[in-house]
């Protein structure tokens, strides 16, 4: 009886949060304009979509946060791996002050990331665009890397980096053969991590895309969405974009529940 | 260049972790070949040493020789000794061949001879047939045997091995103590070992370096350290011991527990205060009779398979501990005898706490980096002097705040009728204390010392100076 | 040339890099906000003047108190909603299912704007109109994971046996939950709190897609003045923001705790 109430409330609020996703997703099969009128099932949107026709700004919108997302992930997980090694090997004050600078980006509403970068760029002249949206990208998403690696370093043999370099590995060999294959899983979450973020970013995007009209995918259905009403094809595509975060998650949840199913079985 | 048949030699090696002193001027010579086993608590200071030894740390001073080669500044990668790690640090991606093969591979030698190197290896260890195994799946005493393996198939000239039996179980630890050592005879290189585990050392080693707070305490045989122990430390941490406050009153005599005993010890001066160290087998007990050089009463007697166990309270209130083949009754009156032989005195380190200190007004001094209050001394406030404190007038107190500082306790010895502690403050400063009270390993306690048993002279720098 | 080896052998040093790239684009850029928001923007005279004007101001200050209005109400119904959901999910008689957990966290990942825009569709199926009670109910559906994630990952991690020791001493499931559970999930409340509290004062677009353009929330009134070149106004208000953050951040006092959670997310 318990049971049953208590997860009746849980289906109840799942059906709350998912309830606007869902509507999405099933309108997104009809032609109608405005959301709510169904004038019989079509995929003509999805086609209108990926033909490029309809909205050429759209596909470039989308191309941009995928070219921002992998570069910025890439950037973020070389930075992060090799910071988190660094923040490993240092001990007491400066090891905390370096904990607690990973953790200010994290803590910062994304608004006072996105206007404090924005209040840099501009301060220093540099002309925003490209590179600036990569550069704040990095700027948010590396420490969730560090976070990624941390603990697979600290799983680790502190004595493992040693005994390679006892058997004769110079530092670098001891690195390469030793190191990174211990926390390569570590960095490959950390990659999906920042990658999943840098798509999913709107508030830092906008303060430092600049004025050149660069825009990614939450820019433009920002801006789309200010002009008054949804464009139709936003609709699909938010369908597009909830199945493949829904994937991504999945994919990382099952490869953390088998490193933990692998390190149960060594216990 | 000095010629010589050391094969390591540590000169004056000193090590600081800030303020911290983890080394302390150590000095050790090792001959080719020889099984030296470094002995000591954790904490004593002697993994620190070998990784200084395998390259892994820096000394901040000292030097260090392999073969007659100063390596002091080379990298652990270019020096000739290899390590077997207390947890073994096997590579969790490789296989067992491969962690074996890893330091062959980094030399380039040929995948032909890597093979049979590998493959003699293991046979050595008792792995043959385990190459392509998971080193996850190993057994605690298979990975220390793979880990063995991997260092010594790069032929070092000196094995260096950080409590390598640390992690397994009684059974397998004595197991692989054997083949330890056989392994060391039919490779004849030289090993360097370091345990906590006095039994260990023992049955192991041809020399023991025992240590403590960073300082060497004594380098000798088996037989030696136990049998001649240096110090009241050694005495302690080296097998069972009664330890005794005594005073040498001249050549061969020597007063503890209230009597006069005949030893054979010379050169100490006289009247002079020793520790008395008597190892537990070496008081003869009997019923009680007039031919007994002291009497008492036994308090308990346990069984320890071999021999039993005794604590004997004597008539003057000293317990003391005693193995022997025949048990004795809790209650019962019993004579004790000590052959002068087995009766060991040894130097005090200390007779009292003594600390540099400052004054801060004549009533005030400060030391410890505490202000105590102290009896007027007829010092002027800013004057360096010298601090004495008796090691029964300083009380430790349950809770910290009740001291004027904080400590913990670090190493307790029981003098058959009291308790001497070493109690490490905040600052890792030592104060030794004589107290009734039982404490524990690691307890913190207040430090509180009353004004009147603080005593006060003139600095020891002054003195030198005039 | 040895020393530039050494520095690279020795591990600790390849922070320096990450080091330096953090005062680049953290630390320097929260100075200039520092900055900006105590200079004139015309003059470039240190001045109190945009802080003034924050408080003569009455648009920008009720605003601001508009949004915090806004903010605890969703904190508030964020936790009457999240606590048990968190509470039943972490509990294993109740509920068994890992999915489960996963279903309440997945909708974080998904693109803020998306999600609005997706309760901006709900409400127009359903022929409701925008406003304020689409405004509220947006921001708990949008925030809502972010409380339960932060319970229901301090409740896991609660060791059981201090309920079977209550249970042994005597307390009856009442008493358990009022004695001991809820006293050791409330670093995960507060964690919860400042997840949703602070996005939702500081989050722009949002309030505008929820309400038509009639309601404002403070993080807008900032992008606002930012994006019609007021800057040093929109660095001061900026600063009170993060002044707020820095606050509640250390009455909360559980960062160790969040940094877990946060790592924990996936």
């Amino acid at each position: 009886m318990k049971k049953l109430f208590a997860q009746s409330y849980l289906w109840l609020l799942l059906i709350m949060l998912y309830a606007p996703i869902i509507i999405i997703a099933i309108f997104s099969f009809t032609e109608a304009k405005v959301l709510g009128n169904w004038t019989g099932f079509s995929t003509q949107l999805y086609e209108n979509l990926f033909a490029g026709g309809v909205n050429n700004a759209l596909i470039v919108a989308i191309e941009n946060t995928l070219i921002i997302a992998l570069v910025a992930a890439t950037l973020s997980t070389l930075l992060g791996s090799v910071a988190a090694i660094g923040i490993h090997n240092l001990r007491g004050k400066r090891r905390a002050v370096m904990n607690s600078l990973n953790n200010v980006p994290m803590l910062n509403p994304d608004i006072i990331t996105g206007i404090s970068l924005f209040l840099l760029f501009a301060s220093l002249g540099i002309t925003q665009g490209y590179t600036t949206v990569i550069l704040a990208h990095v700027a948010f998403c590396t420490p969730y890397v560090v976070l990624c690696v941390m603990p697979r370093l600290q799983q680790m043999n502190p004595n493992i980096y040693e005994a390679a370099l006892d058997l004769g590995a110079t530092p670098f060999q001891a690195m390469r053969k030793v190191i990174i294959p211990e926390i390569k899983a570590g960095m490959i979450s950390g990659f999906i991590l920042a990658f999943t973020l840098s798509i999913d970013d709107f508030a830092v995007t906008i303060f430092t895309n600049g004025t050149d009209g660069l825009d990614t995918l939450s820019t433009y259905i920002y801006a789309d969405a200010r002009k008054g009403g949804l464009t139709p094809e936003l609709r699909p595509l938010s369908t597009i974009i909830f199945t493949v975060v829904l994937l991504l998650l999945i994919i990382i949840n099952i490869r953390t529940y088998r490193i933990q199913k692998r390190k149960e079985a060594k216990l | 260049m000095k010629d010589s048949n050391f094969i390591i030699e540590l000169s004056n090696l000193s090590k600081n972790f800030g303020d911290k002193v983890v080394l302390d001027d150590v000095s050790l010579y090792i001959k080719k070949g020889e099984f030296v086993t470094i002995l000591g608590p954790s904490g004593c200071g002697k993994t620190t040493l070998l990784r200084i030894l395998a390259g892994f740390g820096n000394a901040s001073e000292g030097e260090i020789r392999i073969a007659g080669e100063d390596i002091t500044d080379v990298p652990p990668h270019k020096r000739p000794v290899n390590t077997v790690f207390q947890r073994y640090a096997l590579f969790p991606h490789l296989n067992v061949y491969d962690n074996v093969a890893f330091g062959l591979k980094l030399k380039k030698v040929s995948s032909d001879e890597i093979d049979s190197r590998v493959r003699k290896v293991l046979k050595m260890v008792g792995m043959t047939d385990y190459e392509w195994r998971d080193v996850n799946s190993l057994s605690g005493g298979q990975q220390q045997r793979v880990a063995i393996a991997r260092a010594i198939i790069n032929r070092p000239q000196v094995l260096l091995l950080d409590e390598p039996l640390a992690a397994l179980d009684l059974k397998m630890r004595k197991d692989m103590q054997m083949e330890l050592k056989e392994m060391h005879k039919s490779l004849g290189i030289t090993f360097v070992y370091v345990t906590h585990d006095q039994e260990e050392a023992l049955t192991l080693s041809d020399t023991i370096v025992v240590m403590n707070e960073g300082k060497v305490q004594q380098i000798g045989t088996p037989t030696d350290i136990y049998n001649e122990p240096a110090n009241s430390f050694v005495a302690d941490f080296i097998g069972e011991s009664n330890i005794l406050n005594g005073t040498m009153i001249c050549d061969k005599k020597v007063r503890f527990m209230g009597k006069e005993f005949e030893c054979v010890d010379v050169g100490f001066g006289e009247d002079v205060p020793v520790d008395v160290v008597i190892r537990p087998e070496d008081v003869y007990i009997m019923p009680h009779s007039d031919a007994g050089m002291f009497d008492g009463i036994v308090q308990s007697c346990i069984f320890k398979g071999v021999h039993y166990e005794m604590t004997v309270l004597t008539s003057d209130g000293y317990e003391i501990m005693i193995q022997d083949y025949n048990a004795f009754e809790v209650g019962q009156e019993v004579s004790m005898i000590v052959k002068p032989s087995d009766i060991h005195v040894m130097v005090k380190e200390r007779v009292c706490n003594t600390f540099e200190g400052k004054m801060i007004d004549s009533t005030h001094v400060k030391f410890l980096d505490t202000t105590f209050a102290c009896a007027e001394c007829g010092y002027e406030g800013g004057e360096s002097v010298k601090v004495e404190i008796d090691f029964d007038k300083v009380e430790l107190m349950d809770n910290k705040e009740d001291g004027s500082l904080v400590g913990d306790v670090r190493f307790i010895l029981y003098k058959g009728d009291h308790y001497h502690l070493t109690v490490r403050t905040e600052d890792g400063d030592n104060v030794y204390v004589d107290t009734h009270d039982v404490w524990d390993d690691r307890d913190i306690v207040g430090i509180k010392i009353n004004a009147e048993h603080i005593k006060i002279s003139k600095s020891a720098h002054d003195e030198m100076a005039q | 040339m040895k020393w530039l080896n050494k520095l690279f052998t020795k591990r600790s040093s390849w922070s320096i890099p990450y080091f330096l790239f953090l005062l680049f684009v953290v630390v320097l850029p929260l100075v200039l906000i520092c900055y900006y928001s105590f200079h004139d923007g015309t003059t470039g005279d240190f001045t109190l003047k945009n802080f003034e004007k924050f408080v003569s101001n009455h648009e920008a200050a009720n605003t601001f108190i508009y949004s915090i209005g806004i903010a605890l109400i969703t904190t508030i119904l964020c936790i009457v909603l999240g606590y048990p959901a968190a509470y039943i999910l972490s509990n294993s008689s109740l509920c068994r299912s890992k999915i489960m957990v996963i279903l309440f966290i997945l909708p974080m990942w998904i693109n803020i704007l998306v999600r609005t825009l997706a309760t901006v569709a709900l409400f127009d199926f359903m022929r409701l109109p925008l406003g304020e009670g689409a405004l509220i109910f947006g921001m708990v559906y949008n925030f809502l994971p972010f409380m339960i994630y932060p319970i229901y990952n301090t409740m896991q991690k609660m060791d059981h046996s201090y309920i079977e020791a209550a249970q042994d001493l005597g307390a009856g499931p009442f008493t358990v939950f009022r004695k001991v559970v809820f006293p050791l999930s409330m670093p995960g409340v507060m964690s919860g709190i400042m997840m949703v509290f602070m996005p939702t004062i500081s989050t722009f677009a949002i309030a505008e897609l929820l309400t038509m353009n009639n309601i404002k929330l403070f993080g807008t009134t900032i992008q606002e003045n930012i994006n019609i070149g007021m800057w040093n106004y929109g660095a001061a208000l900026s600063l009170i923001m993060l002044v707020i953050i820095f606050v509640m951040e250390f009455f909360s006092d559980s960062d160790e705790d969040r940094a877990s959670n946060e790592g924990g997310i996936i």
